[in-house]
């Protein structure tokens, strides 16, 4: 192991080497360059003159607080209160009017409408889609079919309690499981699944008595659904003449959903969302075209 | 062929064959005793992996009857290259998978149906399983067989050991598998960049202790007297990530018998520690790694001295004091204290220079032969990995400052941002090493076609152009989306009208992923094709290693 220093002076550039060599590589010996410095001292100074403004360096119980005094909560804490303030000279009117006094009024009607279109994209859309044309299991609010009322007071109750939500004053009502809990045979739920399909206008399957499906209906599916099959709101229960179904409009689906069915929930915002919102929402959604 | 003469098995054999079969004998235990079908599928991994080290280790000792490996043949250093050429092909390998499973992972958030609804291919754990196989499989097999080259090279001296650079490399490819399938089979402790859980990461400690062993090993044995400046940024990559695994890992299991663990640090601590491993991860991992591959094939592929040595020392020493500072600003604006998110940006700030005092010395080192990049597309390919590295290293402290960032935070801009660095400056300087040590490891005169290489060269450029510039685009416009107001006060778009605004976007992005999978293809080819059919080179005069049947 020689320690040769041996310093040359490189041909292209004339900068003499620092005298080292590892596997043929060697090092100029150039100074850093002017610019790469100063550059370097400007966003020390800098960081230094944010340092003496802003909160930075930690102490052994609290921090260097700053010349500024700036604090990032508080500030937050004030655009939130400012955006709240600028828009409570509306809010506070909205909840102060009846909802059809909101629709008739334009400003108000503007306001609720832009209120209700952002928070509908949020926290509506996930479920009912952003056209809030709905999807399988999920209704569809634009069409005229309500399945617990399309009236401004119906939907804004949907909206503050909830269906099934678990909420005291939620919107409740349930199918009964009647295959699943052997309420009726398997020969029964093929009756009646084939009669609703009947009167829906759906094909039916051959053979299958449709006079007897319309005993196991009455008997079973009449109090909810009603003698005519015309569904009755306040139970929550569906027309079966819509041309909509919430869970598909087929033979098999109707089979499937009386053998099991399926009972979907919509939230209380009540509990999420401020009342002025879920007036707006209701302004908003009654506005679709089928509202009653 | 056994000799006849046969040697007493040496402490370096024996320790590593004790040590494997208690481990095979742990494994069996645990995997016949768990109910965790995970951590019984690993276990088993490191049972058959523990056994078949220990059957090769005695099967090496049997054949050349325990002979210890020259460190020198006549007089010329007998440089270990098996373990260098295991851990190129592996990095070709696994960036391949990693760059298809960053292509599906893209073409899953344009058409989400390719999630096919099935667990294993849900992008929650594709996901991981993409960022690991970019980062510590490819990137890590190609700074673990850099290194090992460059530092017997510069050190002129083989690596110490017999066993000890095989354990390295294969335990480290070990911990690759048990992370990756891992993932797959939904194992994470759920911490970006470090998700793998207690057992792998126990694993990757041992493994790594025993790196940086063989590392300053061969630092310790050096004929020469000072220490490459490439070598410098190895140990600060290898000491400071040992440093940064063990601490943001501190978990501990529910039961050996458990994939779970539970990490010791909580709430928004555990926050910190978590970004001041992420953010290093970044700065020692794949910043200071990476320049020691520059400062080592740069030079060595333009035959050119580097620039500036004074440079080197003080943008070394700058960028690993003020690296370890700026994790705090991924936390801006949440839970973190104001005042920690304020010393990070500024640091942030600070590192600006001694970031780019690394790429001052990469292109200033091409003063003087500039005309190469007409005619060498390996040395394009690694200049433009470090004007790649420039522009990142300028846009990071930029998305620091909190102003920036509470727009670009969140956003398909930081996205694009990690990826003008990964695909430009970490997988071109990648190549760049790769196609310059192929050739070296396998005793070629030169690559089977530079033509390819052009190919790959621009296929890949643009497809990082398209990367970048449609995340850019995509990740500004979902920023400025979600803090639009309306003339009331109301917010302008819901989150899904922003997800359906970058679709677009994100078509442009898989397009530009594929053209770089594309390129890569073209490169293993390429390197495949040297291997098999690349004209032999003359006997390397400073190296007998080589040449060295007996490897």
């Amino acid at each position: 192991m020689s320690d040769t220093h041996q310093k040359e002076i490189d041909r292209v550039s004339g900068v003499e080497t620092t005298g080292h060599e590892w596997d043929g590589l060697k090092e100029l010996n150039n100074p850093l360059p002017k610019w790469w410095l100063y550059i370097f001292y400007a966003t020390i100074v800098w960081a230094v003159i944010y340092w003496v403004l802003y909160p930075s360096w930690p102490l052994i119980s609290s921090y260097t607080t700053g010349l500024l005094g700036a604090s990032q909560r508080e500030e937050a804490l004030a655009a939130y209160d400012e955006g709240v303030a600028g828009r409570s000279q509306f809010a506070d009117k909205i909840v102060a009017t009846s909802l059809e006094d909101i629709e008739s009024d334009p400003e108000l009607l503007q306001f609720a409408m832009a209120n209700g279109r952002a928070a509908f994209g949020d926290n509506c859309a996930p479920c009912h889609g952003s056209g809030a044309t709905g999807a399988e299991g999920y209704p569809n609010l634009q069409d005229d079919t309500w399945l617990w009322g399309g009236t401004l007071d119906d939907i804004h109750t949907t909206l503050q309690y909830g269906i099934r939500s678990g909420n005291d004053d939620a919107r409740f009502g349930e199918m009964p499981a009647f295959g699943r809990d052997d309420l009726l045979s398997r020969e029964e739920i093929d009756q009646v699944s084939n009669y609703v399909a009947s009167k829906a206008g759906l094909e039916t399957e051959e053979g299958v008595d449709l006079a007897a499906g319309e005993t196991v209906f009455m008997d079973n599916c009449a109090a909810c659904h009603g003698e005519n099959l015309e569904g009755i709101q306040e139970m929550g229960a569906p027309s079966l003449l819509s041309a909509n179904y919430l869970y598909g409009k087929s033979l098999a689906d109707i089979k499937a959903q009386v053998n099991n069915p399926r009972n979907g929930v919509m939230p209380a915002w009540i509990d999420r969302l401020d009342p002025a919102t879920i007036k707006s929402l209701t302004v908003y959604v009654h506005s679709f075209g089928g509202g009653q | 062929m056994a000799h006849k003469k046969t040697n007493m098995v040496s402490l370096e054999e024996g320790g590593f064959a004790i040590f494997l079969v208690l481990l095979a004998f742990a494994c069996i235990i645990i995997a016949g005793k768990t109910f965790d079908q995970v951590m019984a599928f690993h276990a088993g991994i490191g049972a058959l992996f523990a056994a078949v080290s220990v059957f090769l280790i005695f099967k090496k000792y049997f054949d050349d009857g325990g002979e210890p490996i020259p460190a020198e043949i006549g007089g010329k250093p007998n440089y270990n290259l098996g373990p260098i050429k295991f851990g190129s092909a592996a990095a070709m390998f696994w960036g391949i998978a990693g760059f298809l499973v960053g292509l599906i992972i893209a073409l899953q958030l344009a058409f989400p149906v390719l999630n096919f609804d099935l667990p294993w291919t849900s992008f929650g754990r594709l996901r991981p399983l993409h960022t690991s196989a970019v980062i510590f499989a490819f990137g890590g097999n190609v700074l673990l067989a850099t290194s090992m080259y460059v530092v017997q090279r510069t050190c002129r001296v083989r690596m110490p050991g017999k066993i000890l650079p095989w354990f390295v490399i294969l335990g480290y490819n070990a911990f690759i598998v048990i992370a990756g399938t891992g993932y797959l089979f939904g194992a994470t402790q759920g911490k970006e960049y470090a998700e793998p859980e207690w057992y792998a990461d126990l694993w990757l400690t041992i493994v790594w202790v025993f790196y940086l062993l063989l590392f300053l090993g061969t630092i310790w044995k050096r004929k020469e007297p000072h220490i490459y400046v490439a070598n410098w940024f190895y140990l600060a990559f290898i000491v400071t990530i040992a440093m940064l695994h063990i601490t943001n890992n501190l978990t501990i299991p529910v039961s050996i018998y458990s994939t779970k663990s539970v990490i010791v640090w909580s709430g928004v601590q555990d926050a910190m520690v978590q970004w001041w491993y992420g953010h290093n991860a970044v700065g020692f991992f794949l910043t200071a790694g990476f320049l020691a591959i520059m400062y080592y094939f740069i030079p060595k592929r333009a035959e050119r001295p580097v620039y500036s040595y004074r440079l080197s020392i003080v943008h070394f020493w700058a960028l690993i004091f003020i690296y370890i500072w700026a994790g705090p600003h991924h936390l801006h604006y949440t839970a973190l204290p104001q005042w920690a998110s304020t010393l990070g940006a500024t640091f942030s700030i600070i590192l600006w220079m001694p970031s780019w005092g690394g790429m001052i010395n990469g292109l200033m080192t091409l003063s003087g032969a500039w005309d190469k990049l007409r005619t060498d597309p390996v040395l394009r390919m690694m200049v433009v990995s470090v004007a790649f590295y420039g522009m990142s290293t300028f846009e990071g402290p930029l998305m620091s400052l909190r102003s920036v960032n509470s727009l670009s935070h969140y956003t398909d801009w930081t996205i694009g941002h990690v990826h003008s660095g990964a695909l430009g400056w970490v997988g071109y300087i990648s190549f760049g090493a790769l196609y310059c040590l192929i050739p070296w490891l396998w005793n070629k005169k030169r690559l089977y076609s530079l033509r390819l290489v052009d190919w790959h060269f621009w296929l890949s450029t643009i497809g990082i152009v398209l990367y970048i510039t449609s995340m850019w685009v995509s990740g500004i416009m979902q920023g400025l989306m979600w803090r639009a107001y309306d003339s009331l006060g109301f917010l302008e778009y819901s989150f899904v009208e922003t997800v359906e605004a970058m679709h677009p976007f994100y078509i442009i992005r898989a397009l530009g992923g594929g053209l770089f999978l594309l390129g890569a293809l073209i490169m293993a080819y390429n390197l495949w094709m040297t291997v098999r059919r690349g004209e032999a080179a003359e006997a390397d005069p400073t190296a007998a290693g080589s040449l060295a049947a007996a490897e």
